[in-house]
């Protein structure tokens, strides 16, 4: 049973969503199932929440390395949420004054906001900003011209990293205009719209094929690997 | 010269990240200092999404969804911070979407900086309205071509959609002449392209803003599913000198610092790039040297 339900769900949503796409008179199904996904994936948030408290507070639990930044995790995302909940320092809503819970969660002044524009906007965005600094050391220990395929691919980012910069403009910005296509910024262009799209497409057109066959195994119940914990039969 | 390959061989990371931040922050305080940007010629993709835009009729309705979060936002909010202004100059009216958790935000802060700091006459649910963050990915976009209203029952401010004047009319997502996705991943530009897109059998024109990882992967679908594409830092500076020449006063006054983000921004890639062709070509010359050095040693 536990299989069975979870089997016959995933194949009428399946079908639902795929007739939909086809035929007009069926897109109601489509749209429900859309509307349950949706509920569905609130619920994942819940279900996500609850996974991280578990991982991290059996974490602290058995003191495992690096356990210090569990219980950071775990503070931080319990302020926030207390934060959130509670609408702490949330202005009422202007058309429902006398309600102090009426008011956005974000709206400006709230402890809400305050964590997210003093808190994760200058650590995602250092979060981001770090992988320069990564790549650049990457880029000296393992870009190696090895071998054709290496100088190809090494002759290609010298192309796309001077092209997409003001450097292009600067060393072949005075190539006469019969040569114009040798400037680096349209050579640029140029591999991107022709070779990357080329690359890109077969590899599309081969996902697409393999996610159609997957599709059609688990909406026909012969692939059942998606419930976990089992084979194919 | 032996020596000089064994410091290359030996070279502590440290170094390159200590040259990774000379070559950023120079840019940074001169372009600061000085306020010059570097010029842009735009490419076709970048003139697309322009073009698009200019196409529309004044007082048409935009759809313009932030798929992404702040770790992002330094490659897309100035992209999006110019959209805005073009769309808020052309008076076209703005409906704001979000798929992703901290997309609303994003939308609030653009409509601060753009619309209410430089468009006060624009009035919010007639002008434009941010109708907050939906969960459901592409299940949202699924819904949205059959009722706009039910994947997005009320804004962000808890205004009920139906009661909203500037969605008098919207159904479905297809009355929507333009939809514009900022997008940093999943969900994002390939979703809408795939759900929404293809399954309205070419009725839809979207054009994206996007990260620089996944401008490659949207080529294949420009210029036919995708009418103008922008991609990474150099699409958005494209892109916005396009909107700052078109919007430009004529009296010569400059141009507020918040639609120059983008050509700002130039500068410090200018300098890492720059940095990176130089260290790919010391990393081969050591690897080389060294590659010589065992040859040698073996015969």
């Amino acid at each position: 049973m536990r299989r069975l339900i979870p089997m016959w769900i995933a194949i009428i949503a399946g079908f639902a969503m795929l007739f939909s796409a086809f035929f007009p008179v069926t897109e109601f199904f489509g749209e429900t199932f859309g509307e349950i996904f949706s509920v569905v994936a609130a619920i994942a948030y819940v279900l996500g929440a609850g996974s991280l408290a578990k991982i991290n507070l059996a974490k602290i639990s058995r003191r495992d390395q690096g356990w210090g930044y569990s219980a950071i995790t775990l503070f931080c995302f319990a302020a926030t949420l207390f934060v959130g909940l509670g609408k702490i320092g949330v202005p009422p809503n202007a058309q429902f004054a006398a309600l102090p819970w009426s008011g956005e969660k974000n709206a400006e002044g709230s402890a809400f906001a305050w964590i997210y524009e003093y808190g994760l906007v200058p650590i995602t965005s250092t979060m981001f900003a770090l992988l320069a600094f990564y790549v650049a050391s990457a880029a000296f220990r393992a870009f190696r011209a090895k071998n054709l395929e290496a100088i190809l691919l090494l002759s290609t980012a010298f192309i796309v990293l001077l092209g997409r910069t003001f450097a292009g403009v600067v060393l072949t910005g005075w190539f006469p205009d019969w040569a114009s296509g040798l400037r680096l910024e349209n050579l640029s262009v140029y591999i991107m719209q022709v070779f990357n799209t080329a690359g890109n497409r077969a590899i599309i057109i081969g996902i697409a094929l393999g996610v159609t066959a997957t599709s059609l195994r688990i909406l026909l119940g012969v692939d059942r690997s998606w419930m976990g914990s089992g084979g194919n039969s | 010269m032996s020596g000089f390959i064994a410091t290359l061989e030996r070279l502590d990371r440290r170094w390159i990240f200590l040259a990774m931040a000379i070559a950023v922050a120079g840019p940074i305080v001169y372009i600061g200092i000085t306020g010059k940007t570097l010029p842009e010629t735009s490419t076709p993709a970048a003139q697309a999404v322009y073009d698009a835009i200019e196409a529309l009729p004044k007082g048409s309705r935009v759809l313009i969804s932030y798929d992404f979060d702040p770790g992002s936002s330094g490659e897309l909010l100035p992209m999006a911070t110019s959209l805005v202004h073009q769309c808020a100059a052309r008076d076209l009216k703005m409906v704001f979407i979000a798929l992703w958790p901290l997309g609303p935000q994003m939308v609030t802060d653009t409509i601060k900086r753009v619309i209410t700091a430089d468009f006060p006459q624009m009035k919010e649910g007639v002008d434009y309205v941010n109708l907050g963050f939906q969960s459901g990915n592409e299940a949202v976009m699924k819904v949205m071509l059959t009722d706009f209203k039910k994947a997005f029952p009320k804004s962000e401010k808890g205004t009920a959609t139906g009661q909203i004047p500037m969605l008098e009319g919207v159904t479905r997502v297809k009355d929507f002449p333009l939809l514009v996705t900022i997008s940093a991943g999943y969900p994002g530009a390939k979703e809408w392209i795939q759900y929404v897109v293809s399954s309205s059998g070419g009725e839809i024109t979207m054009v994206t803003g996007c990260t620089g990882v996944q401008t490659p992967q949207l080529f294949p679908y420009f210029p036919a599913q995708l009418r103008g594409m922008l991609g990474a830092i150099k699409g958005a500076a494209e892109y916005e000198s396009l909107v700052n020449a078109s919007l430009a006063p004529g009296d010569n006054s400059p141009v507020p610092p918040k639609y120059l983000e983008a050509q700002r921004r130039m500068g410090p890639q200018l300098g890492a790039h720059l940095l990176m062709v130089a260290l790919i070509i010391l990393g081969n010359i050591a690897f080389f040297a060294q590659r010589r050095e065992k040859a040698q040693v073996k015969s």
